[in-house]
């Protein structure tokens, strides 16, 4: 069933409703409201990682480590490939009395490359993952929203919400002991 | 508690109206360093909330730099310049224009090149290993020691980039495809080097840049935050170039922030992340300075044909480069306003402790280096050590041993190791040591070859000496320009391990979460048990999760 679609009084399309918090331990609480109440288009922002607040939100954990795994062992394999093909293939060279093939020599290249290639997947994998890089969010239009990065805390639940309703989403955001809640135009 | 700026503390505390007495004097003792039993050393002092931090950290990138800064700016880019002057002579000469000989081929290039590759392993072994060791204190240091390890693997991989010879020839240390359809030999430890340094330097990048993201995101907030309130004025760049500083920071910050906002689901993929890379930045930071002695331990020079070099080197680059590290930080937290609150006794006392540690291993693989030369009975083995210490390098030698083992023996007192001038002192030698054991293993070993026709000495010339002393004339630029337009500290994580961070501080009733009532005692206490108590919520979904 397809969402409503919200407008604000203004005429624009509705993004959310972010209610902002004092600190962690009421923006831990309020996570837990909104998760309880079955919420899935929400978010929380704060300054910096709140312990246990993924438990707080109800978010799986990331295959993130399956994704850097996985690239470690590419990079892994094709570091040794590369090596196995030049060396041993495509231009042998007779290096003290060694096999052409001498896979013990290709370990440590193996190795780094390996991690350089789970170095670059952890990195872009998280980002892509975020959705990141993103130069604007309809967040970042609200001026308050700003000091996510400095002392505020925030819960923002998206319209797109299946449970989401003007009213008692935002009852429930008072509830949960918001000091301000805004809209936000998408 | 409104908005502070730094200068604005600097005045009250001169005026006599600092809140909390802001700053210790030299050695002196800001109470960080005494144990309480059941109770975790402050890691910020005088109880900054989060906003003081913010604007304590943001203000070294935004704020005019301390009077000191350019001139020592100046002199630093200065000696870069100079340094590439004889790089740029080198070039053009060809590398006879070094004191090198027949025999003693490799000599300060090599050495400013493990040196600088050593000092290097700090920044990684802060970042990754402190980390996954969840040491706290780690992130009042670890952005500027992962700064310091990027620019001293610039600095080090300048040397075997010139020491070629064929400078233009160099991109064939790389498997690129060529008219002369040949390959590196993959059986070369020196071509182990090129993947091992090169990795190295783009993970130690990679950490370094996601580590400062979520920073970005915050001199990014702020400068959009004061274009909002001041739409048209704001300080320009300069006043012939009408460009708004403020535009400039939203725009280049904002740009490096990858648009962070902050996102509780985005903070949680990227905390995973950043364990991930620790964790494989651990064996990586390992694998480094293993891979830098097999230059020298898979060769058949007596001196260098030891099994005992992977750990060796290892401790060594850690040892060294937290000399480097305390040699940095320490002038930084005298002269920028408020460090001391960030980077306390405690910190600097703490790298002492790994300096005496690592110094320790050190000189436990000195002593067994000479063991097994004599307990292996290989006669030129034996006579290669004999000959480091009482040959004609015994004067190396002995600075050798005397900065690198005796020095940090003073780090046994706690007196010593919580006075940050002999601290400073100390890492001082650390570093002059850590140079010379680099030209005692490679000069000492060379210059005695297998026939006394081959023996000879080496000595430096003008242009060995203009390189080095120009590549740490790069490393100081870079360091300061990192001081003054990065964000020195890592915002959001010190945020995360100050007591009012936990989501259970003060009981988690959420009224009052950062208040000045409350002492230190009572914060730490309330940090060291969060794990222990229920939230208490107001009713609903009450928190039985920990």
């Amino acid at each position: 069933m397809a969402n409503p679609i919200y407008v604000t009084e203004t005429g624009e399309r509705l993004y959310g409703i972010m209610a902002e918090f004092a600190n962690p331990g009421a923006l831990y609480h309020a996570a837990e409201r909104v998760r309880d109440n079955g919420y899935r288009n929400w978010d929380t922002y704060s300054p910096f990682p709140v312990h246990g607040m993924e438990e707080a939100m109800g978010v799986k954990r990331t295959f993130l480590p399956v994704l850097v795994a996985v690239g470690g062992l590419t990079g892994a394999g094709l570091g040794f490939t590369m090596q196995a093909w030049m060396a041993g293939k495509d231009y042998q060279m007779m290096t003290q009395g060694k096999p052409f093939l001498s896979w013990q020599a290709f370990i440590p290249i193996t190795f780094e490359c390996g991690i350089l290639f789970a170095a670059f997947t952890a990195i872009i994998g998280m980002l892509a993952l975020n959705g990141l890089p993103r130069w604007h969010h309809p967040l970042m239009k609200k001026e308050r929203f700003l000091s996510a990065s400095d002392d505020k805390f925030f819960v923002c639940i998206e319209s797109s919400d299946r449970n989401f309703h003007p009213q008692k989403t935002r009852e429930l955001l008072e509830k949960a002991g918001a000091t301000s809640i805004e809209l936000v135009e998408e | 508690m409104s908005t502070i700026h730094p200068d604005q503390l600097t005045a009250e505390r001169l005026a006599g109206r600092a809140r909390p007495p802001a700053s210790t004097p030299v050695g002196g003792d800001d109470g960080t360093t005494r144990d309480k039993p059941g109770e975790r050393a402050t890691l910020v002092l005088n109880d900054r909330s989060f906003k003081e931090l913010t604007d304590i950290i943001c203000g070294y990138a935004e704020n005019p730099p301390p009077r000191w800064w350019l001139p020592i700016f100046g002199m630093a880019a200065s000696i870069a310049g100079l340094g590439s002057v004889f790089i740029g002579y080198l070039v053009i000469t060809g590398i006879g224009a070094w004191g090198l000989n027949n025999q003693v081929d490799w000599a300060w290039d090599i050495t400013n090149f493990v040196f600088w590759i050593g000092i290097g392993h700090a920044g990684t072994l802060i970042s990754a290993i402190l980390c996954l060791l969840k040491q706290k204190w780690r992130t009042a240091v670890n952005r500027a020691a992962e700064a310091m390890t990027i620019f001293a693997v610039i600095c080090a991989a300048t040397f075997p980039g010139i020491h070629v010879g064929r400078q233009w020839m160099a991109w064939m240390l790389f498997p690129i495809p060529n008219a002369n359809a040949i390959w590196p030999n993959f059986r070369s430890p020196l071509l182990w080097d090129v993947f091992a340094v090169g990795t190295y330097g783009i993970v130690s990048a990679l950490f370094w840049f996601m580590g400062m993201v979520p920073d970005f995101a915050t001199l990014r907030d702020r400068a959009d935050r004061r274009l909002r309130a001041n739409p048209t004025g704001g300080a320009v760049l300069l006043p012939i170039i009408p460009i708004r500083t403020d535009r400039l920071r939203a725009t280049i910050y904002g740009f490096f922030s990858l648009g962070w906002r902050f996102s509780g689901r985005h903070w949680h993929r990227y905390e995973v992340a950043y364990l991930v890379l620790a964790g494989i930045s651990t064996p990586l930071v390992l694998s480094v300075h293993s891979i830098v002695s097999f230059d020298f331990a898979t060769s058949v020079v007596p001196g260098w044909h030891t099994t005992i070099f992977p750990p060796y080197f290892v401790a060594g680059a850690i040892f060294g480069g937290f000399a480097m590290v305390l040699l940095l930080l320490i002038p930084s937290r005298e002269l920028f306003p408020n460090m001391k609150e960030i980077i306390t006794l405690r910190h600097i006392e703490n790298m002492a402790k790994i300096i005496l540690a690592t110094g320790m291993m050190v000189g436990f693989a000195y002593s067994m280096e000479f063991f097994i030369a004599w307990y292996g009975g290989n006669e030129y083995e034996l006579y290669a050590f004999t000959n480091r210490a009482v040959g004609p390098y015994w004067w190396a030698y002995w600075t050798m041993i005397s900065c690198n083992v005796i020095s940090p023996q003073f780090f046994w007192f706690k007196r010593m190791r919580t006075s940050v001038l002999v601290v400073f002192i100390v890492s001082v030698f650390v570093t002059i040591g850590m140079w010379f054991e680099r030209f005692v293993i490679i000069v000492s070993s060379l210059h005695r070859g297998f026939l006394p026709g081959e023996w000879s000495m080496f000595s430096p010339t003008a242009v060995d000496i203009g390189i080095f002393v120009g590549s740490c004339g790069v490393f100081l630029t870079l360091f300061l320009l990192f001081l003054r337009f990065l964000p020195a500290f890592p915002i959001a994580e010190i945020k995360a391990v100050l007591p009012q961070a936990s989501p259970h501080y003060g009981h988690g009733d959420g009224a009052h979460g950062h208040d000045d009532d409350h002492d230190h005692a009572d914060n730490a206490a309330h940090a060291a048990h969060a794990d222990h108590a229920l939230p208490h919520g107001e009713g609903t979904a009450q928190g039985d999760k920990h």
